[in-house]
């Protein structure tokens, strides 16, 4: 009896935690290095933060997420949201949405650039950083540059100045196929090292992973508890049921 | 306190006397075999499920707009403007994913110790209509958030109806209202979704527990208590195994329901998208009829059954044979009771043909769900190197489709023609004191 009983948390252990390993061991797949973001580290969400607010939001909206969110989520005052990332003259309360209307950035671009609000849960955090490091100048594009992690996107490089110009290095190219890529170079250096680029790309990619998914500040905050709480209730709940099986037993 | 309730008590008691004897009927009274393994933790916690997504859908509706130009707004919203609409979504899509959990567990409980059998017949047929309701449920739940794997999806199930011959293409306007899943989709799939068919499913719950109490619970040795001798120390007439559901069978699935909870709440909170399998990337990504994601394939609990219908191939013009393969790997568990007709109910005491046989059926649905999801398309380039992957794929599904159906046809034979040696049947359950 006693033996059996084991045998059943064990085998719920295992289907358990066989479940958890299957979903994280899928979301490790793609072959893209590790983003390695978090976004409970705030100081890399102010950073990131900036860097959009400088670089991206000229064309990108964030149009689920409100500025008085981020200012309340990131630590920042309503005086230090509005004046720093703020350039439309849109009210605390409302969303981020760009000054760029979409048929003239169609117009320009090809394609109107997305609304990022959603971008890391669509392409993952890994992906985002990646294609943040990988693009490089390409003269047969319209707007001269591409990248490796997204071939012929329509995105020009606004980073370029804090990364450099980087160029494709082809590998030789087989019978009958155009010449891959087989890496990239830095030709210029920007202002910053790459080291210290690498490290502007990962804020940037857990601020878009914030803004992607705000409760997740929430959900790692209240959910240690919760698990605490179900703990005790199940310790609980077994010593209520072997004092009453007793009873079973001994019938 | 304790008067004024007894007062209370009986003063309904006065007024509704078939309360009270209900009451005993289905809790303290319902003599429920003493040997329940871990097997039978799953009917209640479907129960439970049940109701998580009843409450949770509630709230949901509160801010869900059932359109296609404001469902995907409204889910981003609830999201994050609606305080703890977060919580509440996650609640709703992981109990998604964890009632079919549940659901599935519950199944095989009944196949391995063939509870479905005499006089559990009723049971069975009424545990494999939820288990019906439930997909579509499912599947009309899915496409409310009107992502891009929403609506292709949609697009895609609701185009199995296209293969029937005459009727296919009408068929599929008349269910999408659209020649594509539109507006008029979105609107019905949400009225069906939390009207319609949690009213049925709800009184299919209710009849599959009547029923289940009329003939009383099966247990893992399959040996029927009610026949065995009487007299327990709660009551001389009871089977001498059975034991009142409510206290000991409630307060034993109290520690099931933390136990379940402790594994839900963790993935709520610490992993709700469970790395692409309880809420897909795709997903993310608003309805788009123009841009097609790069793999269409259901959630990951139709995976086995969207696999058949892949792996059959069209024949004599029609591409129907799979839909009627898919709906029948479905159709075929609601004849189990007049499949299997081995003489013990339990596998504990069955034949290793079976067992085998049952090992091999298990394994098969699995990889059914391999090939679905999209697993084999990436393993096999991935172990065998640059060999033709369509090809090996549907070998490979053609031979788990062919045992998940060989073990219905086997099990048939193997019981009807006497193949089968059994352990002796104990007269009692094998663990009383």
């Amino acid at each position: 009896m006693i033996k059996r009983q084991w045998q059943g948390y064990i085998f719920s252990a295992v289907l358990a935690f066989g479940l958890v390993f299957v979903g994280t061991v899928q979301a490790e797949e793609g072959g893209l290095p590790s983003a390695g973001t978090s976004v409970q580290d705030q100081a890399s969400l102010q950073r990131g933060a900036r860097l959009f607010f400088n670089y991206c939001v000229g064309c990108h909206s964030l149009k689920y997420a409100r500025y008085s969110r981020i200012g309340d989520d990131l630590g920042l005052s309503e005086a230090e949201v509005m004046d720093n990332f703020n350039f439309t003259g849109a009210k605390y309360g409302e969303a981020v949405v760009s000054h760029m209307s979409a048929e003239s950035a169609a117009k320009w671009f090809g394609k109107a650039p997305p609304d990022l609000s959603l971008e890391v849960r669509a392409k993952g955090a890994d992906w985002v950083n990646a294609y943040l490091n990988s693009f490089y100048l390409d003269a047969s594009r319209p707007v001269g540059w591409n990248n490796t992690v997204f071939p012929n996107a329509s995105m020009p490089f606004p980073l370029w100045e804090l990364q450099g110009l980087q160029t494709a290095v082809l590998a030789p190219a087989k019978a009958g196929e155009d010449a891959a890529v087989e890496k990239l170079e830095l030709s210029q250096p920007g202002k910053l090292t790459p080291a210290q680029f690498q490290q502007a790309t990962r804020d940037l990619t857990n601020f878009l992973q914030y803004v992607s998914e705000p409760a997740a500040l929430q959900r790692h905050h209240y959910g240690i508890w919760v698990l605490l709480f179900l703990a005790a209730f199940t310790l609980l709940a077994y010593a209520l049921k072997k004092e009453y099986w007793k009873d079973v037993h001994e019938a | 306190m304790a008067k004024v309730l007894t007062s209370i008590g009986d003063w309904i008691g006065e007024r509704a006397p078939g309360l009270a004897p209900m009451y005993r009927k289905h809790m303290t009274e319902y003599y429920a075999p003493k040997n329940f393994n871990l097997w039978y933790y799953f009917g209640s916690l479907a129960l439970l499920v049940l109701i998580n997504q009843i409450v949770t859908g509630i709230f949901l509706t509160m801010n869900y707009n059932p359109s296609a130009a404001g469902a995907f707004d409204s889910v981003e919203y609830i999201m994050r403007d609606v305080e703890w609409g977060w919580l509440i979504r996650y609640m709703h899509s992981t109990g998604a994913s964890l009632f079919f959990v549940v659901v599935f567990l519950h199944m095989f409980r009944g196949i391995i110790y063939g509870s479905f059998k005499k006089p559990r017949e009723l049971v069975w047929l009424l545990g494999m209509l939820i288990f019906l309701v439930l997909m579509a449920e499912a599947f009309m739940g899915y496409v409310l958030p009107w992502g891009n794997m929403s609506f292709w999806g949609a697009q895609v199930i609701i185009s199995l109806f296209g293969t029937i011959p005459f009727i296919g293409d009408a068929l599929v306007q008349w269910i999408m209202g659209d020649f594509l899943p539109a507006d008029a989709t979105l609107n019905r799939f949400f009225a069906l979704h939390v009207v319609a068919l949690p009213i049925v499913l709800l009184l299919l719950v209710v009849l599959h527990l009547a029923a289940l109490h009329e003939v009383g619970s099966n247990n893992p040795d399959g040996v029927d208590v009610k026949h065995g001798p009487k007299g327990n120390r709660w009551s001389p007439l009871a089977p001498v195994d059975g034991i009142p559901f409510h206290p000991y069978y409630t307060v034993k699935d109290l520690v099931g329901v933390g136990f379940f909870l402790l594994i839900a709440s963790f993935i709520i909170f610490f992993a709700p998208t469970l790395g692409g399998w309880f809420l897909e990337p795709d997903n993310f990504i608003p309805a788009n009829n123009l841009v097609t994601p790069s793999h269409i394939k259901p959630v990951w609990y139709f995976t086995p059954f969207y696999a058949i219908v892949r792996m059959i191939p069209s024949f004599l013009g029609s591409a129907i044979w799979g839909v009627i393969a898919m709906f029948g790997s479905i159709a075929v568990l609601f004849a189990m009771p007049w499949l299997d007709r081995g003489a013990a109910k339990s596998i504990r005491y069955r034949g290793t043909g079976y067992k085998v046989a049952l090992g091999l059926f298990v394994v098969a649905f699995f990889m059914l769900g391999a090939v679905g999801s999209g697993i084999t398309a990436e393993v096999i380039p991935a172990w065998f190197g640059n060999v033709d992957v369509t090809f090996w794929e549907n070998l490979f599904g053609r031979v788990m489709t062919a045992i998940y159906f060989g073990f219905f046809v086997f099990l048939w034979a193997y019981t009807t023609f006497g193949w089968e040696t059994t352990k002796p049947v104990p007269d009692r359950v094998t663990t009383h004191d």
